[in-house]
């Protein structure tokens, strides 16, 4: 008996009206800024502006060192938990949830707090150094993403069976890291690095506030001055945005596979 | 292989280990030699796999020592101990090709790439999968992938091999033809090998010795020969192959006398301290029992087919012969003759010499 895809389908049309709704009207007003024609003029000013391009390579920089550090920092800590402390997971996975409760805004005036100009660590005495918390920052904003990315990554394979497998062939804990662990666990950590990307990206709070010419502030401030740029931008940030979660699926279909084949 | 002329290269001197409140392995001793092809046998948690984690250096001994060849290993970390190893779920890398995969120890040995390139391909010849160097893991079958697993095991010429269960995920089938391959290819490399499993059938069929556990302990170490046909504790009677168990009361201990259902069996064994009236087990396997009177088997009972169970080339047949006393035997398929019918009376025969008196 065949039944009928009326409600199913009536339920995802439902759902993609209420997303795309307001993506559409936003992007119709982008194209708005010539009377009488739909033009890319907003496009066009956006991209031609000096800032927009500064603020822009500023955050994929910093996107990029917070990937770095937070893959450095996530992937032998993730690794480690479950190999050898698994009793402490559960901490774990609290300590990486803290960033979802406590609030950007808290998290860079405590920043401030311990790291200004008369602490022990004076680290926004300097541009660099502010520029070492704001991608310390982001690492831990992006941190439930990461973690939870490389866990997942982790429990696709069996990690201990692969690093008792290695070590027995004379490895060492570096060497099984870098060519058993990494590599078999590579799709979940870009995962965890395309959405790291797009947190950074849009971030406003700390960049603002650690006073940092970031995308997220210009995009706050374009915001506030212009009426058709903003929308633009608003546009662009989202294709960027899907770009990072379009290349998560992409890769996904490289991902190891582990299972033998059926005889 | 007398244990004084051997060349012992692996020695387990009261080995313990202990988890929590829990002993999980207990003073077991063992002497394998150079070249020896040993099997722990033993059902799920009596400790074998923890024994062999112990020689590998993935657990530490609570107490008790390891030598191998000679040095005290106790307390060498798993990657200075020059042991190959083969793991249930194959473990290989899955990023990486068979050839990469067999390669792996040789490259973190420091081997140059031609002579490992060359040692990469007699391993694939050593298995039969010459050709699948490109391939991954999951591009090849179960049983290829334990083969591989092997080959990379092997490659760096390991002082030992060890082999944790690694037929247990593989179908019937290929079990059987992976344990000839893997009994052929150690004899072929001389390599002294352990080899795990809760399978009877595997360790019998492959081993030089089998150690048979029970609960963290070694309750016997033998032959398989041996450890079948004489086996030391109701346990190891019990675990290896089909026992039989009867009943009875010791008749007269003098003369190893023994009551089963009204009928005096003579025993070939001691009786030990029972007295007369003492209730007894006796063990028979199923091969030591004829349907009828047979030759050379003076013992009879009389009962009733219970069960016949048709398994190819034999056939399985259940008698209850009174009280709480079944036994099965086999028989062997004859085309020719009708197979023995589930309700009929029977007569039983057997040997007294080849009772067991088990020890309660």
């Amino acid at each position: 008996m065949r039944r009928s895809r009326f409600l199913p389908w009536l339920g995802f049309a439902l759902g993609a009206t209420y997303f795309l709704l307001p993506l559409i009207a936003t992007f119709e007003f982008s194209l708005r800024e010539k009377r009488d024609a739909y033009s890319f003029l907003a496009y066009a000013n956006v991209l031609n502006d000096p800032n927009f391009r500064a603020t822009f390579t500023y955050s994929v920089t910093v996107a990029i060192a917070t990937i770095i550090v937070g893959v450095v920092l996530i992937v032998p800590a993730a690794y480690f938990v479950r190999l050898r402390l698994p009793a402490l997971r559960p901490v774990v996975e609290f300590i990486t949830l803290l960033p979802l409760i406590v609030p950007p805004i808290i998290l860079v005036f405590g920043y401030i707090r311990t790291f200004n100009s008369s602490s022990f660590l004076p680290l926004t005495n300097s541009t660099t150094g502010t520029n070492i918390l704001l991608t310390f920052g982001y690492v831990t904003l992006s941190m439930p993403y990461m973690y939870r990315a490389v866990d997942t990554g982790l429990r696709a394979i069996d990690v201990r069976t692969l690093t008792e497998a290695a070590t027995i062939l004379g490895a060492g804990t570096p060497t099984i890291l870098a060519r058993v662990i990494f590599p078999n666990i590579l799709i979940s950590v870009l995962s965890g690095a395309f959405l790291s990307f797009a947190i950074v990206i849009g971030e406003f709070v700390m960049a603002s506030l650690l006073n940092r010419p970031a995308f997220g502030p210009y995009m706050q401030n374009i915001g506030a001055n212009r009426a058709y740029e903003p929308a633009a931008l608003a546009i662009i940030a989202f294709v960027v945005t899907w770009g990072a979660m379009g290349m998560i699926q992409l890769l996904a279909r490289f991902a190891p596979k582990t299972s033998a084949r059926q005889e | 292989m007398s244990m004084n002329m051997r060349d012992e290269f692996l020695r387990l001197d009261g080995l313990t280990k202990t988890f929590g409140a829990s002993t999980v392995v207990k003073d077991v001793n063992l002497s394998i030699a150079r070249g020896e092809f040993v099997s722990f046998l033993g059902p799920s948690g009596c400790g074998k796999t923890t024994v062999l984690r112990m020689i590998a250096g993935f657990e530490t001994p609570s107490a008790g020592h390891i030598h191998v060849d000679g040095r005290d290993v106790t307390h060498l970390r798993p990657n200075q101990r020059k042991i190959g190893m083969v793991f249930q779920a194959y473990a290989l890398f899955p990023n990486m090709t068979v050839a990469g995969n067999i390669g792996f120890g040789l490259k973190i040995a420091g081997m140059g790439k031609d002579e490992a390139a060359a040692r990469v391909s007699e391993m694939l010849k050593l298995i039969g999968l010459t050709g699948f160097e490109k391939r991954y893991p999951y591009q090849l079958s179960g049983g290829q992938q334990q083969r591989v697993a092997l080959a990379r095991a092997l490659a760096a010429r390991p002082s030992m091999l060890l082999l944790d269960e690694p037929l247990s995920a593989l179908d019937a089938k290929i079990r059987v033809s992976l344990r000839e391959q893997i009994r052929e290819i150690q004899k072929e490399l001389g390599i002294t090998t352990i080899f795990v499993t809760h399978d009877q059938e595997e360790a019998l069929s492959i081993s030089d010795r089998i150690m048979v556990m029970n609960a963290g302990r070694a309750d016997q170490v033998g032959t398989p020969f041996e450890v079948y046909n004489r086996p030391q504790t109701r346990f190891v009677a019990q675990f290896v192959g089909t026992l039989n168990v009867l009943k009875g009361k010791v008749a007269d201990p003098s003369r190893r006398a023994v009551q089963v259902n009204g009928t005096l069996i003579n025993i070939a064994h001691d009786l030990g301290a029972r007295k007369a009236g003492d209730p007894i087990s006796l063990a028979v396997r199923p091969e030591s029992v004829s349907l009828g009177s047979h030759e050379g088997r003076e013992s009879r009972l009389h009962g009733q087919i219970d069960e016949v169970s048709f398994l190819g080339s034999v056939i399985r047949v259940r008698v209850g012969v009174g009280g709480d006393n079944t036994l099965s035997l086999d028989t062997f398929n004859n085309p020719a003759v009708p197979p023995p019918v589930a309700g009929s009376p029977a007569e039983i025969s057997f040997s007294g010499k080849d009772l067991l008196v088990l020890q309660d």
